[in-house]
């Protein structure tokens, strides 16, 4: 059913998976998405007619807890980690344009 | 006699918490051999020799004040590089995370170091377990000891070949569509993928949540069956563990290691499943060993076998394309940015640049079905057949105990013979889906050798929560077939490899 992937629509998918891809990974991927989804569409010829979409492996409840703090890292420790970071924030690029003031 | 590194983990125990070698020595010998041997195989990404040594120092130390340090008391084993250890970069064999060095230990790791286990260092493994040959590390392949020219199999390729050259005791892997066991039968030990839950995931880099489980790569059932025994059970820290008694999985299988009375099951759809001749020969040998032993043998069917793979390969990637949506140069890892760069730019451009290949393949496969207007057709139509899969498990095991079947279709293939068709690589594991995909216990049991000199492995299954079963089976076979000796070494050990050092104690 989506056998055929076209260039735009590899694209797409691409920037929703916040992927910066090359012309050559792109046209690789639309090759090889092509294939794999010919093949998934085997699973339209099964018939689930009736049958619960299975979520998880085992039987799962959910578990509650008392609702108490617990020990956590502290964040002196764990912004380490990052790329960039200011005291205990976590750096990044400018997300609001302070220009027009928003 | 046989170098201390040949040993079992259970041997090289209690030789330490009996004096007769220290944990000092052990550890500096398995130090040894990866200086030795390891630029030929690849399997360790970092090796922390430093640590381990302070670590054997306080082992020692606690024996001579007459302390019990634990069950491993001294024993060097090994991490796949998807579990995270405080104090010790953890990478996930990608670009990424290169440089990330954890703040904590994960559940699977703190509980084998409280049993007094030694960590050596970490493994290679595909990037973020999505392989089945371990070539999509982004630090370099790793090769099968067996033979340098195959690769180890995959996701946990590191920790099979480090385990079979003697160059850690035994190792933790994980397994989301056959990724200990795989590897484990292409270089020719035993691997444990414990039931859905049984092991904690805290500290596990997520591939695909409903999936992913952590479990023990060893060179003998009794070794694979005490590391189960420690890092099994319910953790606070992850709401998927069950909570359920952990049985003393070691004392099963060294006391009543009997098949008598069981009902084996042979699923016909494995057995017709295309398998290479010398690996059915090997595997229908030992179902002749089991009838000897006094199984039943019987024959079963699981009608949506072939659909297991389209199945794995849509829920797989689905989950992975959203657990991976937080390596985005933000809080850990890469990041890639020239000055001026939106923010949005900078996430494209860390993970551009940050995943290898498959990855790459994997998330967009991933994100393509979960998109609006796809989903019912992929996403919800892959759960829907899961539960036909699962369906099928739950019929069998009303009629057997255990299914077995060989674990992959052949022995270890060439490196750069799959590389270049994905689906192709995919297909290799059609008989260890079904088990991940049902969230039921399975494991890999080595049953032989193709003329070429290549380990063959045969799966056990087990109903959920019946690890006891199956490990039970696997030491029954063990015994009766002979591929140890009485100390727990392996017979038959990869040739061309330098023999281990005598170490003085």
């Amino acid at each position: 059913m989506a056998a055929l992937l076209n260039r735009e629509e590899v694209e797409e998918i691409a920037l929703l998976a916040r992927l910066a891809l090359t012309d050559d990974e792109i046209e690789r991927l639309r090759g090889d998405l092509a294939a794999i989804l010919a093949y998934m569409d085997t699973l339209q010829d099964v018939d689930t007619t009736g049958v619960a979409p299975m979520t998880h492996a085992v039987p799962m409840h959910l578990r509650l807890r008392a609702d108490e703090v617990d020990a956590s890292l502290p964040a002196e420790q764990v912004v380490t980690s990052a790329p960039a970071y200011v005291d205990t924030y976590f750096e990044v690029p400018k997300i609001i344009d302070t220009a027009t003031g928003e | 006699m046989p170098a201390p590194i040949q040993l079992s983990a259970v041997e090289q125990a209690r030789q330490i918490k009996a004096r007769r070698l220290s944990a000092r020595a052990l550890t500096e010998a398995h130090l040894a051999r990866i200086e030795a041997i390891d630029a030929r195989i690849g399997a360790f990404l970092r090796v922390d020799a430093a640590g381990a040594l302070a670590r054997a120092d306080a082992i020692d130390a606690a024996i001579a004040r007459g302390e019990d340090p634990g069950p491993l008391a001294g024993v060097p084993i090994a991490l796949k590089d998807i579990l995270v250890t405080q104090g010790l970069e953890t990478t996930a064999g990608s670009r990424i995370l290169a440089g990330w060095v954890p703040p904590y230990d994960g559940t699977a790791v703190a509980r084998l170091r409280a049993a007094g286990a030694i960590v050596l260092g970490k493994l290679n493994l595909d990037e973020f377990a999505m392989g089945s040959s371990n070539e999509n590390s982004a630090f370099g392949p790793c090769r099968n000891p067996w033979d340098l020219t195959r690769v180890p199999g995959g996701s946990s390729g590191g920790s099979a070949a480090a385990v079979v050259s003697f160059q850690c005791a035994a190792a933790l892997g994980t397994d989301t569509g056959g990724s200990i066991r795989q590897p484990a039968a292409f270089c020719g030990i035993v691997g444990v993928k414990p039931t859905y839950g049984r092991v904690s995931r805290y500290g596990v880099i997520a591939f695909a949540s409903s999936l992913d489980q952590v479990g023990p790569m060893a060179r003998t059932v009794e070794d694979a069956a005490l590391l189960l025994e420690i890092i099994a059970g319910r953790d606070p820290h992850d709401a998927t563990s069950i909570d359920a008694p952990v049985p003393a999985y070691r004392d099963a299988v060294t006391s009543q290691a009997s098949v008598r009375g069981l009902t084996i099951g042979l699923p016909d759809e494995y057995f017709a499943g295309g398998a290479d001749p010398e690996v059915l020969a090997a595997v229908e040998e030992a179902v002749r060993v089991y009838q000897r032993l006094g199984a039943e043998i019987v024959r079963v069917s699981l009608p949506h076998t072939a659909h297991a793979l389209p199945t794995y390969y849509l829920l797989a990637p689905a989950e992975a394309s959203s657990n991976l949506a937080r390596y985005d140069g933000v809080r850990y890892g890469q990041r890639q940015a020239q000055p001026g760069t939106s923010l949005l730019d900078m996430y494209r451009e860390t993970r551009g640049a940050g995943f290898g290949t498959e990855v790459k393949r994997r998330i967009m496969l991933g994100t393509f079905a979960l998109r609006s207007g796809y989903y019912d057709a992929y996403y919800a139509k892959a759960q829907k057949v899961r539960a036909l899969i699962h369906r099928d498990f739950e019929r069998a095991f009303e009629r057997v105990d255990l299914l077995l079947s060989p674990t992959t279709p052949t022995a270890a293939f060439a490196l750069g013979e799959k590389t270049q068709n994905p689906l192709d690589m995919y297909r290799g594991d059609i008989f260890t889906l079904g088990c991940n995909l049902a969230g039921l216990p399975g494991m890999n049991v080595p049953c032989g050798f193709t003329g070429a000199g290549l380990p063959v492995g045969m799966q056990l299954l087990a109903r959920p929560l019946d690890e006891v079963t199956m490990l039970r089976a696997a030491a029954a076979y063990e015994r009766e077939a002979g591929t140890l000796d009485e100390r727990g070494v392996p017979v038959r050990q990869p040739p061309g490899l330098p023999a281990p050092a005598e170490v003085s104690l």
